[in-house]
């Protein structure tokens, strides 16, 4: 059951994944996004890190993709108008790059990576145990990102203000 | 029970398309969005660790990568709307002031 | 196996359930509106115009189909859709009974019982803003987008005290679990989550919070006739009308259940468990009828301050939501810190 899942999950990433990376549409890529972002956050679940997952939903497809989303629409982006058209060597070139560049990451990882995963402890992946750990182990970190949040908020907030007349 | 070595090609595969995308697009807004497809086929990865070593450090490093990538979003917007309201447009083959 | 068969069946019972409820929704909310402005309502189609919702769905779906022109088509038929998915997902975490024995096998009364299910609630409802920003702008017209956009920019904003005040009820628990918040409200009602920490604060602020989610009034302007044309749904007609509308009260119960779960003790009698009787279908029966009990008040009371309070601009109901309702929510969490590091009003 947790193999047709994965394999269901994984499949839509990747399509999604390509939307994005393929469409000339702005809005039509964000949307691919939000929806890939989903599947991915369904794989954390089928891995068992629950409020992981949940996390990746709220932050990542619920709030980042919506702000993108809002930005486009902002700026009004039409489709991709290409002034210099993609030559054949690009079109040809990109495809093989990739697959080929996916093959080597793959390749070291298969060699280096056990086949497979030792059974879960319990209350892995739940809300009590990253939290006790990020409160205890990772408390420092976990101040300085509240304050990386304040300073990309002010900062977001200044350079995207209209001139201060 | 799944393959962790599949799962970590799901996000080798991710990340390939990010990075083609980074390369090939022209939209300011696109190439952040495919910065964000390799932010998260490197969470794929941290999970995939994250439960093959049984532990709750890996996760919460995913935990800081999002919160990264939510403030990084925030102010790369913040920039391209500024850009734009220079420039007109968010073609970064337009925005080549520097060029010589 | 049969531990399927038994998820099924309970998806298959709150779905109708949830369906039929929005159906008596429509005929509640103009019988309702209309005897609060003194006139008499949908009284014509079966006794007390009960059949009114059945007239409704014919006239929807016997409609035209129409597509704006100029519309994004995938888009467009999309919204509809994905605005009643999100809506239906976040009502899976909700308990909605106590474990029964059904055929001597113990079934909890709650489709998913997540470690983490308030967070799956929260995720489904922040999904829920796809579809308005996507049906407002492939629509492609000025009052669609404007709606689009401001509607959506409320249901960002307003998740803030919303989430601030689910986390203050999850310091008192202890817990994200939402069967373990209800089990945690036992007896009188006084042990409810509406008294403890801070006594009603929390509360209202999820409601206020809640009532903007789910774009009614005070907090609709973005859709209201006569302000935008209707907003976000101005250019959809017929059976994707009637979606929406379907997600609209789908999110209202949604967000009505959550409410009760966290602060009104769920399925719980609230009377002292020595008054109860004894555990069996008559006990589970009644705390059942409890939750349905409560979600009909917050149905009828959401019909009731639709029509009973202005509507708020849309500047006012911004600075409400950043100025006003975040640092309260924020004060109020700070508060029910305090109070559980003191263990003063959390008795668990």
């Amino acid at each position: 059951m947790e193999q047709i899942a994965f394999f269901v999950l994984a499949l839509l990433s990747i399509a999604s994944a390509l939307v994005v990376v393929t469409n000339r549409n702005p809005i039509t890529s964000a949307v691919a996004l939000a929806f890939n972002l989903v599947s991915i956050a369904g794989l954390y679940m089928v891995l068992d890190a629950q409020f992981i997952g949940l996390l990746q939903v709220i932050v990542y497809a619920g709030a980042i993709m919506v702000l993108i989303l809002f930005v486009i629409m902002l700026l009004n982006l039409r489709e991709e108008a290409q002034a210099h058209p993609v030559g054949t060597f690009q079109r040809v070139l990109a495809p093989v790059a990739t697959v080929l560049f996916a093959v080597a990451i793959g390749r070291g990882v298969w060699l280096s990576t056990p086949p497979v995963f030792p059974a879960a402890s319990a209350g892995y992946g739940t809300a009590s145990s990253v939290g006790r750990e990020l409160f205890t182990t990772f408390y420092y970190p976990f101040e300085a990102i509240s304050l990386l949040l304040v300073v990309a908020m002010v900062g977001a907030v200044l350079l995207a203000k209209k001139k201060l007349s | 029970m799944i393959d962790p070595r599949l799962v970590l090609l799901v996000s080798a595969a991710l990340f390939a398309v990010g990075v083609a995308g980074v390369l090939t697009r022209r939209g300011a807004i696109t190439i952040l969005m495919c910065v964000e497809l390799m932010l998260n086929a490197g969470n794929l990865a941290f999970i995939t660790f994250a439960r093959l070593f049984d532990g709750p450090e890996a996760q919460i490093y995913v935990f800081f990568v999002m919160t990264l990538a939510a403030a990084e979003a925030a102010a790369g917007l913040a920039i391209v709307i500024a850009l734009f309201r220079l420039r007109g447009t968010t073609d970064v083959d337009e925005i080549n002031l520097l060029k010589w | 196996m049969i531990d399927a068969a038994i998820s099924f069946a309970k998806i298959f019972v709150v779905f109708n359930a949830l369906m039929l409820c929005v159906s008596i929704m429509t005929w509640v909310e103009r019988r309702v509106s209309a005897i609060i402005q003194f006139r008499w309502g949908p009284n014509r189609v079966g006794p007390f115009g009960l059949l009114q919702p059945i007239a409704d769905g014919i006239k929807f779906i016997q409609k035209e189909d129409i597509i704006p022109a100029e519309a994004h088509k995938l888009f467009y038929l999309l919204a509809p859709a994905l605005s009643v998915i999100p809506a239906l997902c976040a009502f899976a975490v909700i308990p909605f009974g106590p474990e029964v024995t059904i055929l001597g096998r113990k079934v909890s009364l709650v489709i998913l019982d997540l470690d983490g299910g308030l967070l799956w609630a929260f995720a489904a409802t922040a999904l829920g803003v796809y579809a308005v920003v996507l049906a407002g702008w492939s629509s492609n017209s000025k009052f669609s987008l404007m709606g689009g956009l401001r509607s959506s920019a409320q249901m960002i904003s307003y998740e803030l005290p919303l989430a601030l005040s689910i986390v203050a009820v999850v310091l008192i628990s202890g817990t994200l679990r939402p069967s373990e918040i209800v089990a945690q409200q036992a007896g009188l009602f006084t042990h409810w989550n509406f008294f403890k920490g801070v006594p009603f604060l929390g509360f209202l602020l999820f409601t206020i919070a809640g009532y903007a989610e789910t774009n009614r009034t005070p907090f609709d302007l973005p859709e209201a006739e006569g302000e935008l044309v209707a907003g976000y749904h101005t250019e959809y007609s017929g059976m994707r009308f009637a979606a929406f509308f379907m997600a609209e009260y789908i999110n209202m119960m949604t967000s009505s259940a959550l409410g009760i779960t966290l602060f009104l003790g769920g399925w719980q009698l609230g009377i002292p468990e020595s008054w109860q009787p004894a555990p069996g279908w008559g006990l589970w029966t009644l705390q059942i009828l409890a939750f349905v009990g409560k979600l009909a008040f917050f149905q009828f009371l959401y019909v009731w301050v639709r029509w009973t309070v202005p509507r708020l601009r849309y500047d006012q109901l911004m600075n409400l939501g950043w100025k006003g309702l975040f640092p309260l929510s924020l004060a109020n969490l700070a508060a029910t810190a305090c109070l559980v590091a003191w263990n003063l009003n959390v008795t668990r």
